[in-house]
């Protein structure tokens, strides 16, 4: 089978096969820092529109234009500015992020250095999941070598600009990616969404005009300053330029990491990998992890960019594309998506901390086979009554899961009133590894 | 900490974690990452240490402290085994590798080892998708994992072996990881390679090496 190999384009992931491409010399080697170097030359003001007129749009799911969060920080705040780098990698399906910053460290402190110097921040933090041991050495080794070369501290490559960077690491909270909740957590309290208004572009951290970008939303940023605005522009589509890493993960041959232009399909990237498990079909899949609508064999040719799947009911997210074959249950798989939504509930809010204990009650009988006729339309009554009703984005995630679940493959959750779903999809099959037993969970 | 003179360095230690930050509080997390070095999990003496430190009140810290999963409220094992059994790894084995181990070790979620060597989590979704199914020991990652695989890594563990990641370091004691979570050193950032081979597949077919060809010569 040839691969449509011309779709691909490595730039975050161009690097990482150096054996030191995490080191300061090992980026260097390859262009590293020149475009921090040329940015801290050019005006504040110059930086935000190039990355606004780039288009450069939010990395870590929302899709929201990184220029234009930018611009948002007021000018004239007697009070400081800070960047805050989300690195709380934790959507189920998203392992994007992680190996950029295992492999190449450098690329987000200078991109931290280009963004920190526009938006006229002294102060960046890095907030890391604390569960990747690894990638928290890299970073700080990273950020250390980044300061004795003169490049963060004070003077920045012996200009009169001076920028602190401090590694944060989480303590295991899926709610802590969500950026409100992420500023509490940073200042030391429980990691809680905040009501908006204020949004953090004039009260974040501290209370003081914040930005927060994805991990590889900045370190999108010295590819744009080193190749300028037309050349991003001139990939992916004209309202979603760029490249982007996509994630393959689940029932493919090859899972990885394949970084192309905006806009690529499920179809080109599946051949990449080397089509579905041998022997077997899609069934369904996530665009950008479990909080996007799941979707079918009938979107293969639809472009994995925002319009694109925001066009079949879905969203790009974090272009985590699970893969999923013909042995999978539905039903199995929705119930661990609300199990998870129920324990990462931060409780704030009533309608997700009770709506999702609610739903995972309902979904285990249906997997036992053990539902009842109403369940189906308590499944949806809930759901309405969940989303959009609490202060973050978590609670639509349970409801995307669910309702997408339920659109596509209604008739495996009609089952669930008769039939336990591991009778049905025995789970043994669905297994990539040797499994000697059925496992129900 | 009985002995006085590691309840001063704990001590040193937080307020130089504190030093880092524009407000103080905002070292919190990583203190209590710094009490479970010292004490394995977080201990009430280390609650305590950080409510004087913050000039907070204990229920404070402790409400914090609570929030969060990594922090433990009882001892943990040497090495802290964590499968995922989210939904994808689940899928793909890891409901099945939960299950070997549980049943080899006869234990269960956030349980421990009569020995102590060994404790269990049942894992949400920790970034490895394309190495699925996974485990973390002490959050070092190791990718790929089949029941049979897992039941041999906590026998190594038990016996005293010395594991390495599959892309990481050589596994230490969850108190040396949280250590290295909590802010310090362990001068093992040159352990491992820069990416795995998951990470690297697009980047081979962009470079012309086709992964699917080189298995079939």
């Amino acid at each position: 089978m040839s691969k449509p190999v011309h779709r691909l384009l490595p730039v975050l992931s161009a690097h990482w096969d150096e054996p030191d491409a995490y080191t300061l010399a090992g980026y260097e080697r390859v262009g590293g820092y020149r475009a921090a170097r040329d940015a801290l030359r050019r005006t504040p003001k110059d930086l935000i529109e190039a990355v606004r007129d780039a288009g450069l749009r939010g990395r870590g799911g929302a899709g929201f234009p990184t220029g234009l969060k930018w611009g948002f920080i007021p000018t004239d705040s007697p009070k400081p500015t800070y960047l805050v780098v989300n690195a709380d990698e934790s959507e189920p399906g998203t392992c994007k992020d992680i190996p950029l910053m295992m492999a190449t460290p450098h690329t987000l402190v200078e991109g931290i250095i280009i963004s920190a110097y526009a938006i006229g921040a002294h102060q960046a933090f890095i907030y890391v999941r604390g569960e990747v041991v690894h990638v928290i050495r890299r970073l700080r080794a990273a950020v250390e070598e980044a300061y004795r070369a003169g490049y963060l501290g004070q003077g920045v490559f012996g200009t009169d600009y001076d920028l602190d960077v401090v590694v944060h690491a989480g303590a295991g909270a899926y709610i802590c990616g969500e950026e409100t909740a992420l500023l509490d957590s940073l200042e030391g309290r429980r990691g809680q969404p905040r009501l908006r208004p204020p949004f953090p572009a004039v009260a974040g951290l501290y209370a003081c005009p914040t930005v927060i970008n994805n991990v590889e939303s900045i370190a999108s940023v010295p590819a744009i300053v080193r190749f300028g605005r037309d050349w991003f522009r001139s990939l992916g589509t004209a309202k979603s330029p760029g490249f982007t890493l996509y994630s393959l993960s689940g029932h493919v041959r090859h899972p990885g990491q394949y970084e192309a232009p905006l806009g690529v399909t499920l179809r080109d990237l599946l051949d990449l990998a080397g089509g579905v498990r041998e022997g077997h079909e899609l069934k369904f899949w996530t665009p950008g992890g479990s909080s996007t609508p799941i979707l079918t064999g009938e979107h293969l040719n639809v472009p994995l960019d925002y319009e694109g799947m925001a066009g079949v009911g879905s969203m790009l997210g974090t272009k985590a594309l699970q893969i999923f074959d013909d042995t999978t249950s539905v039903v199995r798989t929705t119930l661990r998506w609300v199990e998870f939504y129920k324990h990462e509930s931060c409780g704030k809010c009533t309608p997700c901390r009770e709506g999702n204990w609610w739903l995972v009650q309902i979904l285990r009988r249906l997997e036992a086979g053990q539902g009842d006729a109403q369940d189906i339309d308590t499944l949806l009554d809930l759901c309405d009554n969940i989303a959009g009703r609490s202060f973050c984005a978590l609670a639509d995630g349970t409801s995307a899961c669910v309702t997408s679940a339920l659109k596509h493959f209604r008739e495996e959750f009609e089952a669930g009133t008769h039939t336990p779903a591991w009778e049905l999809f025995p789970y043994e099959r669905s297994a990539i590894v040797p499994v000697a037993e059925a496992v129900a969970s | 900490m009985s002995e006085q003179p590691e309840a001063d360095q704990l001590r040193a230690e937080m307020r130089e974690l504190m030093a880092r930050y524009p407000s103080a509080r905002s070292a919190l997390l990583p203190m209590l990452h710094l009490v479970q070095s010292y004490d394995g999990y977080v201990t009430a003496e280390g609650i305590e240490a950080c409510a004087e430190e913050l000039e907070l009140t204990p229920a404070e810290v402790a409400a914090v402290a609570t929030f969060y999963t990594m922090y433990k409220r009882h001892p943990v094992g040497r090495f802290h085994v964590g499968v995922c059994t989210n939904t994808l790894c689940a899928v793909m084995g890891g409901d099945a590798i939960w299950r070997r181990v549980s049943d080899h070790l006869g234990i269960g979620h956030d349980e421990v080892s009569e020995d102590g060597q060994i404790s269990l989590e049942r894992l949400e979704c920790n970034a490895a998708c394309d190495y699925a199914p996974i485990i973390m020991v002490n959050w070092e990652f190791m990718d790929r994992q089949t029941p049979d695989s897992a039941v041999a890594l906590v026998d190594a563990l038990s016996a005293g072996e010395q594991v390495h990641s599959t892309r990481g370091a050589p596994i230490g004691t969850f108190k040396q990881a949280a250590r290295v979570i909590a802010g310090f050193s362990d001068g093992q950032a040159d352990a491992g390679p820069a990416a795995g081979p998951a990470s690297l597949r697009g980047l081979a077919l962009a470079r012309g090496r086709d992964p699917d060809e080189e298995e079939t010569t």
